[in-house]
Formats: C-alpha cells, structure tokens, sequence
C-alpha cells in the first residue's frame, strides 16, 4: 500500500479503507514503518481473534521486541473480519514490509468519517520528524 | 537537569545515526542498527563497545593497596602486577555498593597503582566511600573517568581484529590480566576482560586519543563481519551470559550469596561487610535464578514471578535470548523455588507464562583450546 494514501493515528497505527461489492466498509489497520523501527528486533505479537469488537483508542493487542513492548491501538470502532495470522508466527513481514504483508487486522467499520478525522501522510511525517 | 557527559566517540555515534538515551548521566549509543545484528556480530565475529561511561579511578601510594583490599570482598594485596579480579564493595550489612574489576597495575615508572572500573551510576558514591574510608592510608585517589576513555572488543576474532594496534602480543596476554602497553602509537591499558561471554579485550586510552583509535578498530572490524555495538546489545549478551547488572541483580540491599556471587567473596579476610556476611543466614533469603519462557513474550524488570497464583518473587532482567530464540530472563525466588527444572510463572502483565528454573549462565561460548584457564 501507498503510505500516502493511508490515514495515521497518533499511536502510530495506519488505516486504510475500501468498500466490498456489498457495500460494507473493511479498514485494514497496520502499523506505521516509524514505529517498526523504533521499536526495532520484534520478537512476539498478540492479535485479536476475527469477531472480537474494537474501539477507537482502545488497546487490540501489543507488539514486542527485545527492548520494548507497546500496545497496538484501534483507529476505529468495528468488528474484526480478518487477523494477518501469519505474523503471530513469522513477524519479518511486519518488520520488512509494514504497509503491505505486514498488517495486522481487518475491521468492518461502523462509522467510516473516524478516519476522516486522522492524520494524513504529510501531517503523520511532520508528527515523527516533531517527536525525535 | 544537568547536561549529560559525553565520551570521546559521542559526535561519531551520532553522525552513524545511533539511537542516543541518557544512561548514568551519560549520552550513550544504544544501537546504531538493531540489537539482535549487533548481539549476532559480537558472539560470531566482533562487537565494538563504547564503555567510556564506566567510571575509571585510580589508586596511588604505598597503601592503595590495603586500602582496596579493605574495601572489597576479595584479596587483593596478593595479586600479582597486571591481575585483574571482579570483586564487590560491600557495606557493614554485607549489601552490594558496587561490583568493579580490580585492576593491580604497574607503571613504567615501576610504581605500583590500582586501577578500579566501577559501575558509571554508582561513580560518584564509590567516589564517596573510598573518600570515607581513606583516613590513615597512604593514598592518591584520581578520578580518571573523563582523562581516559574506554572501549571494548568482544567476540572470537576480536584479538585478530585488535592485535596489530597494539604493541602486546594478545595471545600472551591471559583471561582477566592486563597491561600497559602502547595502542596506537600511544601509552594505553589492554586487559583480557569483558562483559558479553565471549572472548576479547577492553582498551583503555587517553581520551584525546579515543575516537582515533575506535574509529581504527571499527576499520578493521567491517571485514571481518563485526559492528559497533550499542547497550542494547550489551545488555542482551550479559543477561544470556548469566551476568548481573547493578541496579537490576545487584543492590544495596543484596547480599552477594543471593547472586550467586559466593566466587567473589573471600570471607577469610577482612573488609567492610565480612563480619556480616560470615554471621548471615543466607537459607531464607531469596536466590537468584534464570527463568526461561515458555512463550516469546519477554519478561521484563519488576514482572512478578507466580507459584500457583502466590508471588514468590521479581523479575530483575529480562530479554528475548537472539542466540537461544527464546525468551529468557532473571530474577529473585525463595530458595526452595530455586532449583533447575522448577515450574513456574510469570506474571506478563496480567497473563501469566509458564517458565523453568533452568542453571546460569544461559550462554556458554565454546572454548578455543588454551585460550582461558
């Protein structure tokens, strides 16, 4: 995925929002490629199981590396529709291609205008350049 | 908040994009590109350390000493020139102020000097104490933390990467001596000593001359596949190497049987703390064990350890092992907990991971024929 065409939360999650051919509106949520590197050497991850509802600001799971572990917030309210199962095994492609087959969860959103209100790129990159 | 020190190799740090945190009041790296390829490099072929934090004194006159040998918990007016030993300075309670390397050095000049490499937080305290305690000896005490810098080459081709910058041949030099020789084209200490498990030497030389000399090394070791390497990595290969760190294993109110550090204590003479330590009753005290994970999850410092749903004990250190691939940690269990093949918990955050007693140190390098006793 284009980074610059995703949204960004504070917490450093990005969201990305499509509509299936029946009109229901999926986000698939990751984590941004700043926060990969900051927390550098990930060893663990915890994901929601597929059915489980978030909520916007609200902890679906954590992230770990050798030096760090750090929660994994929900950009939006919605049930979980898909879990990148593969990560809780091998999470190299977190670490080498977060804004691909490094995702996290799929999320069918109640209120698609909660990712309207979220950082685009630009202000994402101004947000990391601002916090080093 | 006072501006924090900076060692000689500092602006080099920064200009390799190191990750910089306060530590100690110092700046210091902790990883210029990951922990885990900078852990890799040093147990594989070579790591490179900034340890100029480490607070370097020097003991000078006729008593330095039995004035050291009064302050730690080993012998040191027995040491031969160029021994270095781990020791502990303890207090009346026999709890742990500090563990140092005593260094037994003699200068060109023939005089006899005792150099102590203490832990950077607790520099200025072990300051104090010597200062308390030096009443009645014969004794220049010098701080030489910021005169002189620190670096240290770790790994099984770290003598081959070293070597040719300095004059002593290494191979001559055996596991924990040390001596002056010229680095560099200039005077400097070499000494066989570390803190990764692995074999390799720690440089010390005048600051002006550090960054000159890292910077040398660092050259020398790219070919052959080795790094820099920052605390992160540090730490990770001293926790898989069952070493303790002070202010995690070791307190002030730590006895050093508790730690596993009965090797370090020579209670057949006397310091500050023995007449403590030889009337203490170390069978309820909790002992130090290494834990090892069932799962990935990392237990970190201050988790608790559960038996069944009791706390029996704390988390001091915890890490994801590169070497092992597994998640490993230390910590303080009551003794009857403490035997290997013990099952227990831990608590991470609010989960509880199953984890063994398993023996320390977790790591053990196999060793080249005859290069350690």
């Amino acid at each position: 995925m284009n980074p610059e065409q995703l949204r960004f939360t504070d917490t450093h999650e990005w969201v990305h929002l499509e509509t299936t051919a029946e009109g229901k509106t999926i986000a698939t949520v990751g984590l941004t490629d700043h926060a990969v590197e900051q927390l550098n050497d990930l060893v663990y991850i915890q994901l929601p199981e597929v059915g489980q509802q978030v909520r916007r600001g609200e902890s679906f799971g954590e992230v770990e590396s050798v030096k760090a572990v750090s929660d994994l917030y929900s950009p939006v309210d919605g049930e979980v529709v898909e879990v990148n199962q593969k990560l809780t095994e091998d999470l190299d492609p977190l670490s080498q291609d977060p804004y691909g087959a490094g995702w996290l969860i799929k999320v069918q959103v109640n209120d698609p205008s909660q990712v309207e209100q979220l950082m685009d790129h630009q202000a994402y990159q101004k947000m990391c350049e601002e916090g080093m | 908040m006072n501006a924090l020190l900076q060692t000689p190799m500092h602006p080099w740090h920064v200009e390799h994009g190191a990750q910089m945190v306060p530590f100690a009041s110092w700046h210091m790296p902790v990883r210029y590109s990951s922990i885990v390829e900078e852990h890799q490099a040093t147990r594989q072929s070579v790591g490179v350390f900034d340890i100029s934090h480490m607070g370097r004194l020097r003991l000078d006159g006729p008593d330095a000493l039995r004035l050291v040998d009064h302050l730690v918990t080993r012998r040191v007016q027995t040491m031969k020139p160029g021994q270095v030993r781990y020791a502990l300075l303890t207090n009346p309670q026999g709890g742990i102020l500090d563990d140092v390397l005593v260094y037994r050095m003699t200068d060109a000049a023939g005089n006899d000097y005792v150099l102590l490499v203490v832990n950077a937080a607790n520099r200025p305290r072990v300051l104090d104490w010597i200062e308390e305690h030096y009443q009645g000896y014969e004794v220049t005490l010098s701080d030489l933390t910021q005169q002189w810098a620190m670096i240290a080459v770790q790994g099984p081709r770290a003598l081959e990467a070293v070597q040719p910058l300095v004059h002593q041949p290494l191979q001559e030099l055996r596991y924990y001596r040390a001596t002056e020789t010229t680095v560099l084209g200039r005077g400097g200490i070499v000494s066989r000593t570390g803190y990764t498990g692995e074999d390799g030497v720690e440089l010390i030389v005048g600051a002006g001359a550090a960054l000159e000399l890292w910077e040398e090394i660092i050259r020398r070791v790219t070919p052959l596949g080795g790094k820099p390497a920052g605390l992160g990595a540090r730490d990770t290969l001293r926790l898989e190497a069952g070493m303790p760190l002070y202010g995690h294993e070791l307190t002030e109110n730590t006895l050093p049987q508790q730690a596993g550090l009965d090797f370090a204590v020579d209670l057949d003479k006397d310091f500050i703390g023995a007449e403590a330590l030889r009337q203490a009753d170390f069978s309820a005290l909790a002992r130090l064990v290494g834990l090892e994970l069932h799962s990935r999850r990392v237990a970190r410092e201050g988790y608790a350890i559960l038996r069944q749903n009791d706390i029996v004990g704390q988390v001091t250190s915890g890490t994801f092992s590169p070497t092992l691939q597994k998640s490993i940690a230390m910590g303080y269990v009551a003794p009857e907990l403490a035997a290997p093949g013990t099952q227990l918990h831990v608590d991470v955050r609010g989960r509880p991971e199953p984890a063994t007693v398993v023996p320390l140190p977790f790591y053990h390098r196999r060793k080249k024929k005859g290069s350690q006793p």
